[in-house]
């Protein structure tokens, strides 16, 4: 066969086609960068650690194909109780972080959504500029406003807000701040907050006002529209937004690091320690698929919302 | 109707209250910003107390061997994740977009959309783990540039892809199909219609995974070699040991940047967008 009716058989069966194209390029680039990755950290979780590499899971031995499992970092994972308080408080942080940002990000959304259409662009433009400048640097910004002498630790003192914080357990004594669960909630907050925002106001930006007026025609109070009518329509957007949010919490690294201190345990930090500090690899892959686990669900149903997001429309 | 606004809450309470929140939201998100900046030019050895003005930190960074170093690499890293990220984003956004059937869809759509959410540190660790594999097998590729460039594609993949393709599901697929009617072949539809209503959003797409890329921590840590240190790595290492007005000097001089490129960026866009608006409404005048 001449290679010019092989590449034009080949063409014909489509498998040179251009559709394959755009899809195998960024397909073939998730399978080996994205999905492969996580079998092997799987396989890794179950390995013995020899000098330098990995043994094999399977080995041929005496005519026999072994195969061997290591379970003893799941075991020390299920059994080491700081492990279990480790993954309960970041459920825990994360959970509390996605509820403050919806509670803050609700109304400021509906506000956008609600403002003057050509002040709109400019007020989606402020939400995502914060998001343009470094993330690691806006987080460090809060080591210096919550320190000592800082601004916002001056104001909450002024505002007496730390004999709130106090009182809640929060902090640990009046006026300290920083290195507290308080510092490290509100870090995510700040961080995610845009998370919770953007999806909320383009679900609120194009909602039908009609149906408002619908039912107030009907007869509904301003407070029942808004419970009945706007929140229940807003659906989708509050639950990517929290999904968007809760998600990354669980696995946080910097923000603990840079404002948790040392007492607030985050499972990304464990998995980190476990990694650079103990170089224990199969315990960090243990770690990271647990963690995989815990946010599975979550996961699921953000992307079954995204999907159908981007189906909707067309 | 009468064209009369619903009530949604006491009409007076409910604008006010809403100008209050917004500006509350507004106060929040750019009070770190606002303080960086200042404090960067704050001069006393104690990093919250004022103690006059000054540019002493920034000519400490003219200097400063490794933030400049990792500046530099940090630039190339984010130029070639931003490229890369457009353009196979493209692809996978127009897969999505147009590709209705094809075999493992939802496992596609899966892939792109987790990296939006899924914690660094899993990505990172599973990513370096695999690459240790086949570095074991095939003897590289080493950990440095290559790698890190490699872990910031996957992320900035994921950004790129939902930018591009919320702007492709806008369009009108008629347009295309007109063109394709008079005789146009795919790539040349491709390249000369759609791709030009599009740019718009390549553009920001590019712009935000390039800064997504210069600003990544966890990735950096878990990819990079001995000697490819990242900016973010030199600053994380700072900024875990306190205050420190050289990272404030660091980033004025990123928020500088940035905000410009942005703004310039945003009005260059609103233009074009008017130029196009005013030139349909000519051609509908005119026909």
């Amino acid at each position: 066969m001449r290679p010019q009716t092989f590449l034009a058989r080949l063409r014909k069966s489509k498998l040179l086609s251009g559709r394959t194209a755009v899809i195998g390029v960024p397909y073939a680039w998730l399978l080996v960068f994205f999905l492969l990755p996580f079998l092997i950290v799987m396989k890794i979780s179950v390995s013995e650690m020899e000098t330098v590499h990995f043994k094999d899971l399977l080995t041929y031995k005496d005519g026999l194909l072994q195969l061997t499992l290591k379970l003893s970092n799941y075991e020390f994972i299920a059994e080491d109780p700081l492990y279990f308080k480790t993954y309960l408080a970041s459920l825990k942080y994360a959970a509390i972080t996605t509820l403050l940002s919806l509670l803050i990000g609700y109304p400021f959304s509906y506000f956008m959504a609600r403002a003057k259409p050509s002040l709109q662009p400019a007020l989606l433009m402020m939400v995502m500029l914060p998001f343009w400048t470094s993330f690691l640097l806006r987080v460090y910004a809060w080591k210096g406003l919550l320190g000592e002498n800082g601004w916002v630790a001056n104001l909450l003192e002024w505002l007496r807000i730390d004999h709130l914080l106090v009182a809640a357990g929060l902090i640990p004594a009046l006026g300290k701040f920083m290195n507290t669960p308080f510092s490290l909630v509100l870090g995510m907050v700040y961080t995610y907050l845009p998370f919770m925002i953007l999806p909320l106001y383009a679900n609120l930006a194009k909602m039908d006002l009609r149906l408002l007026e619908a039912a107030a025609d009907l007869g509904a109070t301003p407070w029942t529209t808004f419970w009945k009518i706007t929140v229940p329509l807003s659906k989708a957007g509050i639950i990517a937004g929290s999904m968007l949010v809760f998600i990354p919490c669980v696995g946080e690294f910097v923000i603990p690091e840079l404002l948790g201190g040392p007492e607030t345990l985050m499972i990304g930090r464990v998995l980190w320690d476990e990694f650079f500090s103990n170089n224990d690899w199969p315990m960090a892959s243990g770690v990271a698929v647990v963690m995989i686990l815990l946010i599975i669900v979550p996961l699921a149903i953000f992307n079954k919302y995204q999907a159908e997001a981007q189906e909707a429309r067309r | 109707m009468n064209g009369k606004k619903p009530p949604i809450f006491g009409e007076t309470f409910n604008r006010r209250f809403g100008k209050a929140w917004l500006a509350g939201g507004y106060a929040f998100l750019y009070l770190p910003i606002v303080a960086l900046v200042i404090y960067s030019f704050n001069n006393s050895p104690l990093p919250t107390t004022w103690g006059g003005f000054t540019f002493k930190w920034y000519g400490k960074l003219m200097n400063d061997t490794e933030m400049l170093t990792g500046f530099w690499l940090s630039l190339k890293v984010a130029f070639f994740t931003a490229s890369a990220s457009v353009v196979i984003g493209m692809f996978a956004a127009f897969t999505l977009v147009k590709y209705k059937r094809f075999f493992g869809r939802t496992m596609f759509t899966g892939m792109v959309n987790a990296p939006l959410v899924m914690p660094e540190v899993i990505i990172g660790l599973s990513l370096l783990l695999m690459l240790v594999s086949v570095q074991h097998w095939l003897g590289f590729p080493e950990r440095g540039a290559m790698t890190i460039w490699m872990g910031h594609l996957l992320l900035g993949l994921a950004y790129a892809t939902v930018v591009i393709q919320a702007r492709l599901q806008d369009l009108n697929p008629q347009i295309e199909e007109a063109a394709m009617d008079l005789g146009a072949k795919p790539h040349q539809v491709f390249f000369l219609v759609t791709m030009p209503m599009i740019a718009q959003a390549l553009a920001s797409a590019w712009l935000l995974t390039f800064t997504l890329s210069l600003d990544d921590v966890v990735l950096s840590a878990f990819l990079s070699g001995p000697g490819s240190t990242t900016m973010p790595l030199v600053i994380f290492s700072r900024a875990r040991l306190g205050l420190n007005p050289s990272v404030n000097a660091v980033a004025t001089v990123i928020i500088a940047v940035v905000s410009i490129a942005v703004i310039t960026a945003s009005y260059l866009i609103a233009r074009a967008e008017r130029r196009r608006a005013r030139e349909m409404a000519a051609a509908q005048r005119a026909s």
